[in-house]
């Protein structure tokens, strides 16, 4: 794997990255030597419980906070991040939410409307475009946040370099039937977008269903525990395999018991 | 670390990045498995119109009780006034009827001296007003913003927006003389500090969330301010310049109450000085009606409209 990821290049490419808060005696660690290299068009998701510094990974790589020590080579351009809520600015319709990274990137305007109903109809909303976030579903508002993180991905490094787009579970806070169309839609636009995807989640059934890598952390501090290919599996071999990193990850978790 | 590749799990990388990340032409999907992408459209789309919330439209018993209600209220304190006058408890010069102070305000609408009192009062007021949102929006921003401005001065424009500003008469006056200055000065002090903290009331409440988004979404500070905090800040902004637009008001009054001298001209609290002065109830009672017809007029122009505007375009119109 090593060979083909040297082969294709990296989107992103974590070397031994460290992260601590606070300091003295009550410094926690929260991310312990981290490697990880994601290939430019691969989704891969973090897999880990609460504690585990899932987030942190993600805003290390989205650049909201820096390592303590180790590094973090990114060779797309600014990545994309996508939160648990759709955090939509309420004042601005669904359309001028996803224009918004357009303009802070300096996008013509006639380029940008065009831009804008594209994405929103990728993501299957062109007719609701105009409507304010609180006259939208959660799912809605969700998707207009999939499609404005596509936007800020495709669009503001203004097409140079190949995308990256970080997921800090997105669906999480939505209920089970919107959820699953969310991740359909979301392997669609991933499909049609060819972006690589880093998608956090603590739902292992979620990560081997989307992921084609699915990477177990554990937690306090983070380190990574082990990780799978699970690209393209059906029926019972999914199954076995949600049973597998299921049994993995409780695993995990019961060493903190002690 | 360890790593395996599961039964079934195929080897190939993900799907060749298109260039330069664009989109494919069509935009939507030519990928393979559409079959069940179709299913979950249709999936899709009926959860959208089940979960999309209904937008109520405003119903004509709600227009009927915005504007009927108050009519009705006031129908009855005048009837209440009008009772207690006819039985006289009061002398007349204490308690007048309502039809005197009706056709006191009705003289000076006829002798037209009632623009004149309302021009010099309500350009003072706008005036100040202007000046002092023009003071207050820098000074809110400094104060929400950096730390040590706040911690040094914050405390002091919070304690001066409870400073009744009617305490600053003497000293201007004594500063300025009986002038337009002073009389500026006091209205400055009444309404900088409320539209200041108001301001930084609404940036204090922007949910943090929503910096950060503008930051990934490629925002630098002069941006993230433009495109984020200052709209995100726009309801407690409004909220203050509504309040401070009633402290400018109030601190006029007080000042043309107290500072009366022929150069600053007659404006309304000089009309009701002058009703003082003269021991003339009803034109004292008139003043009182016309500075309060004129404060809430103006909130209802052009305050209350704007407010509501912007609550509703972001779905917060609990009250409206």
């Amino acid at each position: 794997m090593t060979a083909t990821l040297q082969a294709i290049g990296t989107a992103v490419r974590l070397d031994g990255v460290r992260k601590t808060f606070g300091h003295g005696a009550r410094a926690v660690t929260a991310l312990d030597g981290i490697d990880l290299a994601v290939a430019p068009g691969e989704f891969v998701c973090l897999l880990g419980a609460s504690g585990c510094g899932k987030t942190t990974v993600l805003n290390l790589i989205a650049g909201l906070d820096t390592p303590t020590s180790g590094e973090i080579e990114l060779t797309t351009g600014r990545p994309a991040v996508m939160f648990q809520e759709a955090a939509l600015m309420p004042w601005l319709t669904a359309a001028r939410n996803v224009e918004l990274p357009l303009r802070l990137a300096g996008v013509r305007k006639p380029a940008r409307a065009e831009r804008t109903r594209e994405l929103l109809d990728l993501v299957r909303l062109g007719d609701v475009g105009n409507k304010r976030p609180h006259e939208l579903s959660g799912g809605m508002r969700q998707r207009v946040a999939l499609a404005r993180a596509l936007a800020s991905a495709l669009d503001g490094n203004r097409g140079k370099a190949a995308s990256l787009l970080l997921m800090d579970e997105p669906f999480s806070a939505l209920d089970a039937i919107t959820r699953d169309v969310l991740q359909s839609e979301l392997l669609r636009v991933w499909q049609a977008t060819g972006t690589a995807v880093v998608f956090v989640t603590h739902d292992v059934r979620e990560a081997v269903r989307l992921g084609q890598r699915v990477v177990l952390l554990s937690s306090k501090p983070g380190r990574v525990v082990q990780e799978w290919d699970v690209e393209g599996l059906t029926g019972p071999d999914e199954l076995a395999a949600v049973d597998r990193i299921n049994t993995r990850l409780r695993e995990v978790i019961s060493s903190h018991a002690a | 670390m360890r790593r395996e590749t599961l039964p079934g799990a195929n080897d190939a990388a993900g799907p060749e990045p298109t260039e330069n990340g664009a989109l494919p032409a069509s935009g939507v999907d030519p990928a393979p498995g559409a079959k069940p992408t179709d299913a979950a459209a249709a999936v899709g789309a009926g959860l959208d119109a089940l979960d999309t919330p209904p937008t109520g439209a405003r119903t004509g018993r709600n227009l009927f009780r915005a504007i009927a209600s108050p009519i009705i209220a006031m129908a009855i304190a005048i009837a209440v006034w009008q009772f207690l006058w006819s039985q006289a408890f009061w002398p007349e010069f204490q308690l007048p009827a309502p039809i005197a102070v009706w056709d006191q305000i009705l003289k000076v609408v006829d002798s037209g001296e009632v623009w004149e009192f309302l021009w010099v009062s309500v350009h003072r007021a706008v005036i100040g007003f202007l000046v002092s949102v023009a003071v207050a929006t820098p000074l809110g921003l400094l104060l929400a913003k950096v730390r040590v401005v706040r911690a040094a001065i914050g405390p002091l424009i919070s304690g001066l927006q409870s400073l009744p500003s009617v305490a600053w008469v003497p000293a201007a006056v004594l500063w300025f003389g009986t002038t337009d200055a002073a009389i500026y000065t006091v209205v400055l002090l009444g309404a900088v500090p409320s539209i200041a903290n108001g301001l930084v009331a609404g940036i204090d409440q922007i949910p943090p969330i929503l910096p950060r988004v503008g930051k990934v979404l490629g925002a630098g500070r002069l941006d993230s301010a433009r495109y984020i905090l200052l709209p995100a800040a726009l309801p407690g902004y409004l909220a203050g310049l509504k309040q401070g637009w009633a402290f400018s008001w109030r601190s006029l009054m007080a000042a043309e109450l107290i500072a009366t001298s022929p150069e600053l001209g007659v404006g309304l609290g000089q009309y009701l000085h002058n009703g003082m002065s003269l021991s003339d109830m009803s034109m004292v009672l008139a003043g009182i009606i016309l500075i309060f017809l004129v404060g809430v007029g103006i909130e209802l122009a052009v305050f209350r409209p704007l407010e509501r505007a912007v609550l509703r375009a972001r779905g917060l119109n609990g009250a409206m």
